[in-house]
């Protein structure tokens, strides 16, 4: 029962999508208030709706209700909780509940917010937000329904994934699908702007929330997708170009060009058609890393729930969604008036140069990851494009971007003084070679990663000196600084924290990338095994019987100089549901590094393969990551964004002297 | 010319596009090989030095001849030659099945010590330490896995490990084929 009362939300929703994706479109366009005023209860009645199927979905999974096919696939009586309630999202059909109901719950903070939007710019706001439910909405119903029945149900469910039994990968999906649907903000903005036919810095400042809000949960669920890949999977890596990890970083990049690119919407009113252009290309890539993953047109290692006709179903809201929206965008987006000018050296400058070297680098990606389909399709070969080009490609970008993110801060709007604002980075520039000579007398190379710490060091140096310029640290008593610190804007703690943190992320990937030790190893019980100055003995293994898993639980100590440093116990479990064995590695951190011990198959001999690394940097990775989502959350809590502010006109003054500081 | 610009994005968009629907009907893990029904090719290798079988031989193109034979690229570097391992060992221990293999890019103590602890269920093992025999064979990536008739002639090929539905599916029931024919 409680099942079909869902399958009935589930398509009650979407009849109240299609009202909403086309009366208030009409209202708008005809100057009829009714029909506008629709869009508000139409969009709170899609949530409740949303609700009633999501929580039917859910109880169905704690219950272990195996009379609907899709809890039979997915789950298992003696599952854990967590992974019942997780599990609603571990799989292809939950997952599409899940995105919906995102989708429905920003449209809904839209009509409970946006009271200071213009009434057109909303209604039409909502209603593009309805037509992206109305595609999905049919996609569920059509293809991927997650309430089917099953006659007769089966006693035990197939169980979950094992490697999606996982704490990390629990929260992975729903981070990451918050990224992706709250890009879908950015784009109905676009969408009813080039309507409405009119760009500014209010429309500018509406967007910009959103954005963050995406943003920051994008930043968040990759962050957390790393990690997972790197505890869980044992191959001691944490990033591999896949083609999903791809997926989900094209978005990323173009959203965080899209973050910068609106500042200069906000602030100088230019850049119009350009940020417009970024916000559909953002939402594009989300809705194609949608269907990348379910498409089976790219090889990779974590494909899910491989369907071509769902495939062709995505593909074609992808059309539509994408298609129409470009063809919408090179109708009007000519008309749109071009704001202020502004010189090459200038904030607007370096923001600019920002997001050519990010959409440079989201193309890479995009070409990297296509080539082989592209290939394929013409007939002229195969191939598989991996890290080296990557490594090629992408890399030297960011070289670039990181040196010019320090300075562009320094530099006023309109007009900028490169010399002094380069003169104000003195600090930024004394660290930079503090710490590339450090790294050549403790590493030597190579000289990439020389680049890069060098790098890490001007970026998160250079953001605290801007910061550190802006509160006249030291030439004013400290007091006086304090109290300007307090009085900064959110905003430009926002700014500093991220890019501060991405310095921070970049000696992670640097150290790790360059100076990983690894060894794999046959070893018996009482042996020892050396690692990066560490030596590491093997004491034995425990087994056990723990909830729907049979586990092998290594013991090592790990010594370092004859001195005990920690006890690690890597897992190996073996999931007999789905006959399936997956590495839980265990990780001893001293935040400047990792010592890292994955438990693979033991032999007739009696000897276990363990995996023995030492990650020089990797947690500066996951410190970075967490504090580019602490700076998103930050500047998100600026007034000036607060969703639902009242909007005033902004005051060119008051940005002017800041500026000038 | 300025309009042509604001075209530009939904022009490169139709061409994603049709890449996507073209994409469809192909399976990018399938890797076609141009040597499938035709002869093995001209190599010879030398025996894998250290292998302690009593008759251990090299490997070379006359030696395909004679019986239907697995031929399996391998080395010990490679995680899934790990992971297909115990079905090659099923398939010479019990099917029957003559396995030779090709040890790619190795060191030849390296290899010895892979054979050692995870089984050694191979005929003849022919050392390519720098793979000029596996391009000969086309080969893209370890493991790979050839079938090869009687009469030299390469049948079918996998690319990958090797999983118990090929080995079910394909591999027995063509060599059974193989043999009768």
């Amino acid at each position: 029962m409680i099942p079909e009362l869902g399958h009935y939300a589930l398509v009650l929703a979407l009849f109240v999508a299609l009202v909403q994706a086309t009366l208030p479109m009409a209202g708008a366009a005809t100057g009829n208030a009714a029909w506008m005023a629709v869009a508000r209860p139409a969009a709170l009645a899609q949530v409740l709706l949303i609700a009633v199927a999501y929580l039917a979905l859910t109880w169905a999974y704690v219950v272990s209700d195996f009379s609907v096919m899709n809890v039979v696939q997915n789950s298992h009586s003696l599952k854990p909780m967590l992974y019942k309630v997780s599990g609603v999202w571990g799989n292809h059909e939950g997952s599409m509940i899940l995105w919906v109901a995102m989708l429905a719950v920003f449209g809904a903070a839209v009509a409970l917010f946006g009271r200071n939007l213009p009434p057109t710019l909303k209604a039409r706001v909502l209603s593009v937000q309805a037509m992206i439910g109305v595609g999905f909405y049919l996609f569920i119903l059509m293809t991927s329904n997650p309430f089917v029945r099953v006659i007769p149900a089966p006693l035990e469910g197939n169980d979950l994934n094992p490697l999606l039994q996982d704490p990390g990968l629990a929260f992975h999906p729903p981070f990451l699908y918050l990224g992706y649907v709250g890009f879908s903000m950015a784009f109905s903005f676009a969408v009813a702007a080039l309507i409405e036919g009119r760009v500014d810095p209010a429309w500018a400042r509406w967007v910009r929330p959103w954005t963050l809000v995406a943003w920051s949960s994008l930043t968040l669920g990759i962050a957390m997708g790393s990690w997972w890949a790197y505890y869980e999977l044992g191959w001691g890596g944490w990033w591999y170009w896949d083609p999903v990890e791809n997926a989900s970083f094209m978005p990323w990049l173009a959203g965080t060009a899209l973050l910068h690119s609106a500042i200069v919407v906000e602030k100088r009113d230019a850049l119009k058609t350009w940020t417009v252009l970024l916000a559909i290309v953002t939402f594009s890539l989300s809705l194609m890393g949608t269907f990348l993953v379910r498409s089976g047109i790219l090889t990779s290692v974590h494909a899910f729930a491989v369907d071509p006709e769902r495939g062709v179903f995505i593909l074609f809201l992808l059309i539509i969604a994408t298609g129409g929206s470009l063809a919408l965008y090179a109708y009007r987006a000519p008309s749109l008036k071009a704001g202020g000018v502004f010189a090459p050296v200038s904030r607007e400058g370096a923001l600019v140069l920002n997001n050519l070297l990010l959409s440079t680098a989201t193309a890479t990606v995009f070409i990297g990851t296509l080539y082989p389909l592209f290939l394929d399709v013409l007939d002229l070969g195969k191939v598989s494009v991996g890290p080296p080009f990557f490594n090629a490609t992408f890399v030297p970008l960011m070289i670039p971007m990181v040196a010019v993110m320090a300075v562009g801060p320094l530099l006023a709007w309109k007009r900028g003084d490169l010399p002094g604002a380069l003169k104000r980075l003195w600090s930024a520039a004394a660290a930079t070679l503090a710490v590339v000579l450090l790294t050549v007398w403790v590493y030597g190379g190579p000289v990439m990663a020389i680049v890069g710490m060098g790098l890490a060091a001007w970026a998160t140096v250079g953001a605290l000196a801007e910061l550190a310029e802006r509160v006249r640290l030291f030439r004013i008593p400290l007091r006086d600084s304090l109290a300007r610190a307090a009085g900064l804007p959110r905003g430009t703690w926002g700014t500093t924290i991220a890019h501060a943190s991405l310095g921070i992320a970049i000696v992670g990937m640097v150290g790790s990338s360059a100076w990983q030790s690894e060894t794999i190893q046959a070893m018996r019980v009482g042996d020892t095994a050396e690692v990066a100055g560490y030596s590491i003995r093997f004491d034995g293994v425990d087994q056990g019987i723990v909830e729907n898993f049979r586990t092998d639980i290594g013991r090592f100590t790990v010594e370092r100089d004859g001195a005990f440093v920690a006890t690690l116990t890597p897992e190996r479990r073996f999931y007999p549901s789905q006959q399936m064995t997956t590495t839980e590695a265990a990780i001893h951190t001293t935040w400047l590094s990792d010592v890292y011990i994955a438990l693979g198959d033991p032999n007739e001999a009696g000897q276990w393969t363990v995996r023995l690394y030492h990650h020089p940097f990797v947690p500066w990775i996951w410190l970075g990551c967490i504090g580019l989502v602490a700076g998103g959350l930050v500047s998100l809590s600026d007034r000036r964004l607060r969703v639902g502010a009242p909007e005033r006109r902004r005051s060119p003054p008051a940005a002017a002297a800041h500026a000038a500081e | 010319m300025r309009r042509f610009l604001f075209l530009l994005p939904l022009v490169l968009f139709v061409g994603v596009g049709v890449a996507f629907f073209l994409g469809f009907g192909r399976d990018p893990r399938a890797i076609p090989s141009v040597l499938i029904d035709k002869p093995v090719p001209e190599f010879a290798l030398a025996a894998l030095p250290g292998r302690d079988k009593a008759d251990a031989r090299g490997l070379a193109t006359a030696d395909l001849r004679g019986d239907v034979t697995l031929v399996n690229v391998f080395a010990s570097w490679c995680v899934p030659c790990k992971v297909e391992h115990p079905i090659i060992t099923r398939l010479a221990r019990e099917e029957g099945i003559t396995v030779h293999a090709i040890n790619h890019k190795d060191k030849p103590a390296d290899a010895l010590a892979w054979l050692t602890r995870n089984g050694d269920p191979y005929d003849r093992v022919g050392a390519d330490p720098d793979g000029r025999a596996s391009i000969e064979w086309g080969v893209y990536g370890v493991p790979e896995t050839f079938l090869v008739d009687r009469e030299g002639r390469i049948r079918f090929k996998h690319v990958g490990p090797l999983t118990p539905a090929v080995v079910e599916e394909t591999i027995i029931p063509l060599v059974k084929q193989l043999r009768k024919g």
